[in-house]
């Protein structure tokens, strides 16, 4: 049997709105995934500290307060200079279509905005991320 | 589907049959257990004539980038037609930080109005008559600190803190609970919470200190029930703990305010808010010994659900509002927020807080539901629904009791783990196509784009500059007197409050004044539950 995907589900920036992220989380483990949830306000620093620790596959990250052009390409910097670009990047939030399209050419694999369904996000991760 | 396959449930789960009538009040004694408007135990409403008297307050919550900007919006509301203020603060300020600290990166401005000192508070209320205009403050671990800054403006402008009227939200209960925006450990912060309570019992008559919070409760994703349970239960903590300070039940129960949300389903929501009134009734009579009537009779803020509102489709969002404003005002609610439709993407533009502003008044001056107190009470449906809520949320409240109380069970983890499962169990009926979400799981269509408002991302340079200045300005001596007689206040039992009137007459900025509790208080970190 091959190994289960790690995903690190993170929750950076101030915002204390951890609905999506924990539905995400258990639905990820749910469809047999081993999961980590970082828990609240984690830096981008904290965020890629434990993604390396953990040797995670996929890191994705709840965003609603509009901070995502903040936080979100300063994760993808911290990822590069740790020489970590294998890792899949995923964002889930109130990100607009303009924002995602910029997000998603500096090297996020995929943004969900609200209303995308669960199955279509463990679709994406399980078709991205090769078996091991 | 046939018939005999559908279940048919509350959006909360709650079974629902195919026709209510008499048998399902067979127990129920109308006069002694549901009663009267304006009569004990409230269930129909606290006021005899209800909105003939006085109509709702529509309350827009409102804020964003700078306190100018703000300010700009609230003059609009105000000539809008729009009856009290509301105030947004941004993630910074909630969480205790300056404009310019590290972790204030991208949040400034964001989700509300940047504040970083009385000087921004001053600006914020600048041309608007604190003595006439009722204002509330959606704030809650600092919600004191910035409630100094409101009555240091008041006193600027010469207002008697006894003419002043609104309310601070100041309810970190559910915090823990739900929206998570806390800083200091439960205990301490239940203690300026008490404070706040025994300060406003003797200076601001008017003004109530806390709005008891189901709102953030539901938008995480509980049932209704859980709203309510957990809501009444966190009142129930902060009774005990301003009891415990000494004060007497009626000095300050008739200043509690509440605060639920008005959710999708119709009928569950209007039992909600009946059951609620009935429950702290009993609660305050039976459990407290409380005299006064207006310590049993619960006032509540309304405001539509947030979390209903979908990106698909956005203008579907007007109708889901007005339906869900409906439910409040004909629950009897004080005071109301109806969302606007863009909220899915973004804070509201100026023209979709109109609209939303505009369905409240179509309620209230076009539509007769505000002609006659609690017009749904007798309906055997209705009735029903408000027996078994109350009976349900009783349950949770007994659990909680027997945990040792709010405290407690939040350290457990208890309330947490409820909506959590209750929020899981609610997404995978979406998913499954079990419960329709139109223009979402079904109904589908294009969207048009809809004109989004645009927060200006200077605010955050804006406000860095303005604290500079103003530390330059401003007395350095008198910031850290002030600061070290407040750490010495936290460190003791005294009242807080005449510190942090002190401190922010000083100008110390809001991180500074929070570094200092931070500093005698510690910060608290939860133990997560999925």
């Amino acid at each position: 049997m091959s190994r289960p995907i790690r995903v690190l589900v993170a929750k950076p920036g101030l915002d204390g709105h951890d609905r999506g992220a924990k539905i995400i989380a258990r639905a990820l483990r749910d469809a047999g995934m081993e999961v980590i949830y970082t828990g609240l306000r984690q830096t981008p620093e904290m965020i890629v500290n434990a993604a390396l620790q953990e040797d995670v596959q996929v890191i994705g990250l709840s965003i609603l307060s509009g901070a995502h052009n903040a936080i979100v390409p300063r994760v993808l910097e911290l990822l590069r200079e740790k020489d970590m670009m294998d890792v899949m990047l995923i964002v889930g939030g109130i990100i607009p279509d303009e924002d995602a399209e910029a997000l998603k050419k500096q090297g996020v694999a995929a943004v969900f905005q609200p209303g995308a369904s669960l199955d279509a996000i463990v679709t994406f991760i399980r078709s991205g991320v090769p078996v091991s | 589907m046939k018939t005999a396959e559908r279940q048919f449930t509350t959006i909360s789960g709650v079974p629902v049959e195919p026709v209510y009538g008499p048998e399902h009040l067979r127990d129920v004694d109308p006069l002694r257990d549901i009663g009267s408007p304006g009569e004990f135990p409230y269930t129909r409403g606290i006021h005899r004539d209800m909105y003939r008297g006085k109509l709702w307050t529509m309350r827009q919550f409102s804020g964003f980038a700078t306190p100018e900007e703000t300010n700009r919006r609230y003059h609009y509301l105000l000539a809008q037609g729009q009856t009290g203020l509301s105030v947004a603060f941004d993630l910074p300020t909630l969480m205790g930080y300056d404009a310019g600290h590290p972790l204030s990166e991208g949040e400034v401005g964001k989700c509300g109005a940047s504040v970083c000192s009385l000087e921004d508070m001053e600006i914020l209320f600048r041309g608007i008559p604190l003595g006439d205009v009722t204002v509330s403050m959606t704030i809650n671990s600092p919600a004191s600190i910035l409630w100094a800054m409101y009555l240091a403006v008041a006193e600027q402008q010469g207002v008697d803190w006894k003419r002043l009227s609104g309310t601070l939200q100041n309810d970190i209960l559910k915090e823990y609970i739900a929206q998570k925006e806390y800083i200091f450990p439960p205990r301490p912060s239940m203690r300026l919470v008490t404070d706040t309570i025994e300060f406003g019992a003797h200076h601001t008559p008017r003004f109530n200190p806390i709005s008891i919070s189901g709102y953030h409760i539901r938008e995480a994703g509980s049932t209704a029930v859980q709203e309510l349970a957990f809501t009444l239960r966190d009142g129930i903590e902060y009774v005990d703990w301003a009891l415990e300070r000494g004060l007497a039940i009626d000095d300050f129960a008739p200043r509690l305010s509440f605060f639920f949300n008005a959710h999708s389903d119709f009928f569950e929501e209007i039992a909600k808010y009946r059951a609620a009134r009935k429950i702290w009734a009993y609660v305050m009579r039976d459990r407290y010994g409380a005299a006064s009537e207006r310590s049993m009779k619960l006032r509540f803020h309304a405001q539509t659900a947030g979390c209903s509102l979908t990106w698909q489709q956005p203008y579907n969002n007007v109708v889901r509002t007005a339906l869900q404003a409906m439910a409040a005002v004909l629950g009897g609610a004080q005071s109301l927020h109806t969302n606007s439709l863009d909220e899915a993407y973004a804070l509201p533009s100026e023209q979709a807080v109109t609209i939303a502003l505009r369905t409240q008044q179509v309620l209230a001056y076009e539509s007769g539901v505000a002609n006659a107190a609690d017009p749904l009470g007798g309906s055997y449906l209705l009735e029903k629904l408000t027996l078994d809520t109350e009976a349900a949320a009783n349950d949770y409240i007994g659990r909680i009791d027997r945990m040792g109380g709010m405290i407690s069970a939040i350290e457990a983890g208890f309330p947490q783990s409820e909506i959590a499962s209750a929020s899981y169990r609610y997404q995978t009926e979406v998913e499954s196509g079990e419960r329709t979400i139109v223009g979402v799981n079904r109904f589908q269509s294009d969207d048009q784009p809809i004109d989004l408002l645009q927060v200006d991302e200077t605010s955050a340079q804006h406000q860095e500059q303005k604290l500079a200045a103003l530390k330059q300005r401003r007395s350095q001596a008198a910031v850290t007197k002030a600061l070290d007689a407040l750490k010495r206040a936290a460190e003791g039992i005294e009242n807080t409050m005449p510190y942090l009137l002190d401190a922010v007459r000083s100008y110390a900025t809001l991180g500074e004044i929070c570094d200092a509790l931070r500093g005698v208080f510690g910060t608290y970190q939860e133990t997560t539950h999925l």
